[in-house]
């Protein structure tokens, strides 16, 4: 099949990201709709179902290796300090130790742009001191106990409006404003807008830190065969993590490799390779042994990550019929100590139509632990303030909420100037209120008396999620018919082994059983992108289908060839080739292959290019009714109706799986999570799964979920955009304008547990 | 040290220091089926049945499991025989990552031993101790009631 090299432009976590990618040159032809279909579209259970329920699964959690040593990091006990002397002497001579590394013996490893693996600069409480790896990880941390740093306070700061005071304490060269000046973005006269609007709302928001907090923690283990590194990662990016590690240790890309197979949840935190697994492969390397590092709870709310906080001050002025004249969006949120990005103005200029906007974004350091992208960076802390401002414009209007929306619907990405491919916000709306039952909604907000006041509220959500090449796919069709999928993907969890499956039983019309998928192996699979972003799907699937149609047609080709008929006289069905005119004329797949005697047949699939001169985004509604207990000023949602256009939907279970989730996340970030810190010392104080509270099954409200697109066949042959972070955004937004709803008071501020809400109720009066 | 354990119906002889937890010991010695999500007793991934009671394995100092009976859930049914609840969790689409999912499988078979008609609330009770951070609970829970169902019928 005809291939060329493109220059493919792709948007992912809030980054435009430009790849050359191969990709077909006859672009693709979309697949039939879902109604047609046997096996894509259908809920189909996971390839993996048993393996996980039974506990076959083995995750980079339990590798196990022959001599395999163990390892564990010292940590800065300071949010800001600088190390004048360290010695291990005594804690090398422990029992079991094997050894230890930090600053003064390794190399200045570049870390973070202008930090190292080991940095005598310590910037947060939880920087990476030293690492030791021993017989066992109770040596290890014993170890580490013994380990003599003296360190020099130095002043630090927590907070980031603090932060970008003058005076504040210098985190990095070059002061605590990230690149040193603010993101800006303008279109239109946003004053003119000001000028002719009849509403005009003023309001700041402020949303928290959240960690991810995946079940799994982050782990690797390594394992050194002369120079070539074997590393098993829990990652979302198996190739990312190739490169860094080679990168870091001076050796070329191909000389790693990277294994994922089972994964315990990421949500982001797991896309950056972790000091972590550099410190275990330069360990492995001087101890000649291979080593596990895993971090304990404790250090997965300090290191890997978080959702920076923000504080959002918007403005939104609006005609008397309800046109939008003017937005502006002025922000800053602490994106720890090292770069990350706290930007969160994306749907706000883009959702509605609006042709006056600006926006003005700082990202702070301050010195705690990092950002990293979470689900939906900057779009779930952005659309909760967008759609809380509108409500309250609305009301101001005197319009439904939803009324509102519609009458700003936007037609066109009004940054890019371009047209999206695809757009049923409208469809959703209704399908969203319809299921809700949006006419139950209070006119008046507040209106229920007695203890348990109720109310209704949504909010519509956009993301990216279009996918992008360069992803590819080797297709293995073995002589016993059954077929083996490669691909340099990875499933995080979401189902990804599941949905490739699907599309190549599709097409090859054979069950979905006899189809084996291998992923996560740099050195197996051909590239993919990262898993994030709602990327994967879109991205790989359309690969798949490509290989499987090549297959098809090498087994036509076959075929022919062995029965001697002209190819155009046979077709391809339920894994069998016919001749249209004699019947007698038939191969299976498995009597071809006899025939060829070759163990296999192989045929290379590759994504497509995205189409020029289109938006692609995913959009959707979500609807909220929650319960408010104005006595104990706890939230209770009772329902949570999410109606999206996400392209074609390939796996109705586990599509639900990601919305399920997404929306429980989003109710976590809503009401209860929230990372604290300690402004007197610096230090973490919800470090376990107990102080930083996590939805539990409690919490869950009754879901519906509903789909109104169908295949997006301007993407690509499949047609599918990304679900992961739809599915999350739009929550925390709706639950705000629910709870409005319900008792007349708006919160401004995540997340809002009980105590806000009793002091919003007092306020009230 | 070194004791004997009766692990999903076998004798093993086993050493551990004396300040193991349950969960090190089995997942030291091959039942790395066991997860462990904290190690603080806060998550549920390392239920065990200890004597048909449902602990978290990292609370249990392994010493104090000697010569009692410790069914993980390989001990409930494998991949090849797998057991109605873990039959159910797949069919429903309960399980996502899978890294909490031996714990609610343990969760949820000492539920339905006490309890074969759970109600829903039930069910949310039982399973509070068990986080998971993928899959929002909802299937898990009409899972669990499918297997209930089956149970009793069958
Ligand atoms: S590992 Fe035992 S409760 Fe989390
Ligand atoms: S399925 Fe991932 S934690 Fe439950």
């Amino acid at each position: 099949m005809a291939r060329k090299i493109i220059k493919s432009k792709y948007f992912v976590e809030e980054d435009f990201v430009e790849v050359l990618a191969e990709v077909p040159a006859g672009g693709s032809s979309p697949l039939p709709t879902n109604q047609e279909m046997k096996v894509i579209g259908r809920p189909v259970t996971r390839l993996d179902g048993y393996d996980k329920v039974s506990g076959t699964a083995r995750y980079t959690f339990d590798i196990n290796l022959p001599h395999l040593a163990h390892a564990r990091t010292l940590r800065s006990p300071y949010a800001h300090a600088r190390i004048t002397a360290i010695d291990a002497r005594e804690a090398a001579k422990m029992p079991g130790v094997l050894g230890i590394i930090h600053y003064q013996n390794v190399d200045q490893i570049p870390w973070y742009g202008s930090s190292f693996l080991f940095d005598p600069h310590l910037r947060y409480v939880g920087d990476e001191v030293a690492c030791v790896a021993a017989e066992t990880e109770a040596a290890a941390s014993a170890a580490l106990k013994r380990i003599k740093v003296e360190y020099e306070e130095l002043p630090f700061v927590v907070d980031a409006a603090a932060a970008m005071k003058q005076n504040a304490p210098a985190i990095h060269e070059g002061g605590n404003i990230q690149g040193g000046k603010p993101a800006v973005y303008a279109r239109g006269d946003f004053d003119a807008g000001l000028a002719e609007a009849d509403v005009v709302v003023e309001e700041t928001f402020t949303t928290q830190v959240e960690v991810h907090n995946p079940t799994e923690v982050h782990c690797s283990v390594v394992n050194w065969e002369g120079d070539r590194l074997t590393v098993w990662d829990s990652t979302q990016a198996i190739f990312s993590v190739r490169d860094t590690v080679a990168q870091s240790l001076g050796l070329p890309a191909s000389q790693v490799r990277v294994i994922k197979r089972y994964m315990g949840g990421g949500f982001g935190s797991k896309l950056t390779t972790g000091k972590y697994t550099v410190m275990a492969a330069l360990l492995a390397q001087r101890i000649g042994r291979p080593v596990r590092i895993t971090l304990d709870r404790e250090e997965m709310n300090l290191a890997v990550g978080n959702r920076p906080d923000s504080v959002q001050k918007l403005t939104v002025a609006a005609k008397k019929d309800g046109t939008l004249s003017a937005m502006s969006h002025w922000s800053y949120g602490a994106v720890g100590a090292y770069p990350s990005g706290a930007a969160c103005s994306w749907p706000l200029r883009t959702i509605y139509q609006c042709p006056n906007v600006k926006t003005e974004e700082y990202s702070v350091f301050i010195n705690a632990g990092p950002g990293r992208p979470f689900r939906a960076p900057g779009h779930v802390q952005g659309t909760f303030a967008l759609e809380s401002i509108l409500d309250d414009v609305a009301e101001k209007l005197a319009m439904d909420p939803l009324e509102f929306r519609r009458k700003n619907h936007a037609t066109i990405d009004q940054v890019m100037n371009l047209p999206y491919t695809s757009k049923k916000l409208l469809e959703a709306y209704d399908a969203g209120a319809k299921a809700i039952g949006w006419d139950r909604r209070r006119k008046v907000p507040g209106a229920d008396k007695g203890r348990y006041q109720r109310g209704l509220g949504f909010a519509s959500q956009i993301w990216w999620g279009a996918g992008t090449p360069p992803a590819g796919c080797i297709l293995k069709l073995n002589r016993d018919g059954s077929v083996r999928l490669i691909a340099g993907t990875q499933d995080i969890g979401t189902g990804t082994y599941t949905v490739m499956a699907q599309v190549a039983a599709e097409i090859l019309e054979i069950p979905i059983e006899r189809i084996q998928v291998n992923l996560g192996d740099t050195a197996v699979g051909p590239y993919c992108p990262l898993s994030g972003g709602s990327l994967t799907t879109p991205s790989v699937t359309p690969a798949v289908a490509d290989a499987a149609l090549q297959m098809k047609e090498k087994l036509l080709s076959a075929a022919a060839a062995i029965l001697e008929v002209p190819q155009g006289e046979l077709v391809y069905q339920r894994g069998e080739v016919r001749h249209t005119g004699d019947t007698s004329k038939k191969k299976t797949i498995v009597e071809i292959l006899r025939e060829m005697r070759e163990q296999t047949l192989l045929t290379y699939g590759a994504r497509n290019a995205n189409p020029e001169g289109y938006a692609i985004n995913s959009f959707g509604a979500q609807f909220a009714e929650v319960e408010v207990d104005t006595l104990t000023g706890h939230v209770k949602v009772i329902k949570v109706v999410a109606a999206h256009d996400i392209g074609r939907a390939v796996n109705r279970l586990t599509l639900e799986n990601q919305f399920h989730g997404g929306i429980l996340q989003g109710i976590g970030f809503a009401l209860m999570e929230e990372r604290v810190i300690d402004p007197q010392t610096g230090k973490v104080l919800t470090v376990n799964l107990h102080d930083y509270k996590m939805p539990t099954i409690m919490d869950m409200p009754e879901i519906e979920v509903i789909i109104v697109s169908e295949a997006d066949t301007k993407i690509s042959n499949v047609g599918a955009k990304g679900v992961g972070e739809p599915a999350m955004i739009p929550t925390p937004g709706a639950i705000a304008n629910a709870i409005y709803n319900a008792i007349g008071v708006r919160l401004h501020s995540l997340p809002m547990t009980p105590d806000k809400i009793l002091m919003a109720l007092a306020q009230k009066g | 040290m070194e004791g004997t354990f009766r692990i999903n119906g076998r004798h093993e002889l086993l050493e551990f220091s004396e300040r193991a937890t349950l969960l090190q010991v089995l997942r030291d010695n091959g039942h790395q089926e066991v997860k462990e999500g904290c190690a603080e007793g806060q998550c549920g991934s390392c239920l065990v049945l200890l004597d048909g009671r449902l602990v978290n394995s990292c609370q249990v100092f392994a010493a104090a499991a000697v010569n009692r009976e410790i069914t993980t859930v390989q001990g409930l049914g494998t991949i090849h025989a797998p057991h109605a609840i873990q039959e159910a969790l797949v069919e429903v689409g309960a399980v996502q990552c899978g890294f909490c999912t031996p714990g609610m499988v343990m969760a949820a078979y000492y539920l339905l031993r006490h309890h074969p008609d759970p109600s829903e609330k039930e069910i949310r009770r039982a399973l509070d101790g068990n986080l998971c951070r993928c899959t929002g609970y909802t299937k898990i829970i009409e899972g669990i009631r499918l297997a209930a169902r089956r149970m009793r019928q069958a």
